[in-house]
């Protein structure tokens, strides 16, 4: 399903390039007088089939080794180039797009195009199909790297600011009554702590506490908003909403008490064991309510667990 | 035993396109309340429910399960599947019931 909208990185690239960027600058053109026999030595030497013809420094023709043979099939012992070259040039321009230059290999089967700069009119370089693979793969090579390196410097500035002792707040909004992106923000928080090296048991906790917390949010608000602080000791996490509020707080601490509708529990939401699982997830939680304002949730897990939360049943 | 190993002996219906096959599981969790799942199910459970909207992929992410098996013919929604292709948690669906279903799981692993 999801396949055949997949793009890949060369069908990307190759719109993206131009042929400019993978072109040989360096070509090796003939004089529109020399003569053919001179031309066998210069293909033999550089082990190519074919160069541009010039005639003061502009581009009049292409000749070949075909052109070679057909010149000896004549039984000529020689030949000027001026008779024996291709006068009608397909060229490329320098700011074409790679993927032009594939259909027009494509279209004309030849092995080379000479290419004109866009500016200037003069050739400016030559480009083979060797040409454009090179370049693909120079490019994603380079994609590569820069990945690489960015990804590490990524993880290493994560461990500095831990390490560092500096606090940072990580900030969401929660979207209200919208069950589809329900679970978003606890599954953005999780995947953002894993990243900062944050160990499994205590990200679950978190990650568990945080998707309770939203669901919260989404299935009782009109949304709210989602703050998680990261220091090396704890995480914090507060989350506020503004209304309906809750009637009873100690009723609705205790497991298995629900105000969620029909509709609702036929999602599996509504178990009455939202807020419980916070707390039991949580090595702290606070929990403050006021009807027709708003409800404000925190709870925080330790990172580093002191030997006073051995006690507390964790798992 | 993996789960590829119970995909085939009891002839699962796999949906997604995405996830590992190869994972051992740890044991079977079945509840079709989410927060239920949250609280006890363990880490590389494989989970059976009846629910197939997309917050299961939520829960099932949360708490690093294997798979989630649908049972009583329920089909998952489509944005279910793409979130699980993306989270590579791979569904299955069966015309089982969850007992049917728990009960020759629970026979399977047992032999183990």
């Amino acid at each position: 399903m999801a396949r055949t909208k997949e793009v890949t990185r060369v069908q990307e690239l190759i719109y993206e390039m131009k042929v400019g960027q993978v072109m040989s600058t360096e070509v090796i053109t003939v004089d529109l007088d020399s003569q053919m026999s001179n031309l066998r030595n210069l293909l033999g030497e550089k082990r190519i089939s074919g160069v541009p013809v010039m005639d003061n420094e502009q581009l009049v023709g292409m000749v070949s080794i075909e052109d070679f043979i057909t010149c000896l099939a004549d039984r000529n012992s020689d030949c000027s180039v001026r008779e024996q070259m291709s006068r009608d040039v397909k060229t490329l321009y320098d700011t074409d797009p790679l993927v032009h230059a594939v259909q027009e290999f494509e279209r004309h089967g030849y092995g080379r195009f000479p290419v004109i700069n866009r500016e200037t009119g003069k050739l400016a370089g030559i480009i083979t199909k060797g040409d454009i693979v090179r370049g693909l793969l120079n490019k994603m090579e380079i994609d590569y790297h820069e990945e690489e390196t960015q990804r590490r410097l990524i993880d290493r500035s994560f461990e500095e600011i831990i390490t560092e002792k500096t606090r940072f707040t990580l900030r969401y909004d929660i979207v209200g009554k919208d069950f589809n992106r329900a679970g978003e923000t606890s599954s953005k928080l999780k995947e953002a702590l894993k990243r900062m090296g944050i160990p499994p048991d205590i990200l679950r906790r978190v990650a568990i506490a945080t998707y309770e917390a939203e669901m919260n949010t989404v299935i009782y608000t009109s949304g709210g908003k989602l703050a998680a602080r990261i220091t090396p000791d704890e995480i914090a996490v507060e989350v506020q909403d503004s209304g309906p509020g809750i009637k009873d707080i100690d009723k609705a601490m205790k497991p298995g008490f629900s105000t969620a509708t029909d509709q609702v529990r036929e999602l599996g939401f509504g178990a009455g064991m939202g807020l419980p699982n916070i707390k039991k997830c949580a090595d702290q939680m606070q929990l403050e309510s006021t009807i027709g304002e708003g409800t404000r949730l925190k709870f925080s897990v330790h990172i580093k667990r002191s030997e006073d939360h051995g006690t507390n049943n964790h798992r | 035993m993996e789960l590829t190993t119970i995909v085939e002996t009891l002839d699962l219906d796999v949906k997604t396109t995405e996830g590992d096959f190869s994972q051992e599981i740890s044991g079977v969790y079945v509840s079709d309340l989410l927060s239920d799942v949250l609280a006890h199910a363990d880490e590389d459970n494989l989970w059976i429910t009846l629910q197939g909207h997309p917050n299961i992929i939520a829960v099932a992410s949360m708490k690093d399960l294997v798979g989630i098996v649908l049972v009583n013919g329920r089909m998952p929604e489509d944005e279910t599947l793409r979130k699980a292709n993306d989270e590579k948690i791979p569904i299955m669906t069966t015309e089982m019931q969850a007992f049917d279903l728990a009960g020759k799981l629970y026979g399977l692993l047992g032999k183990e």
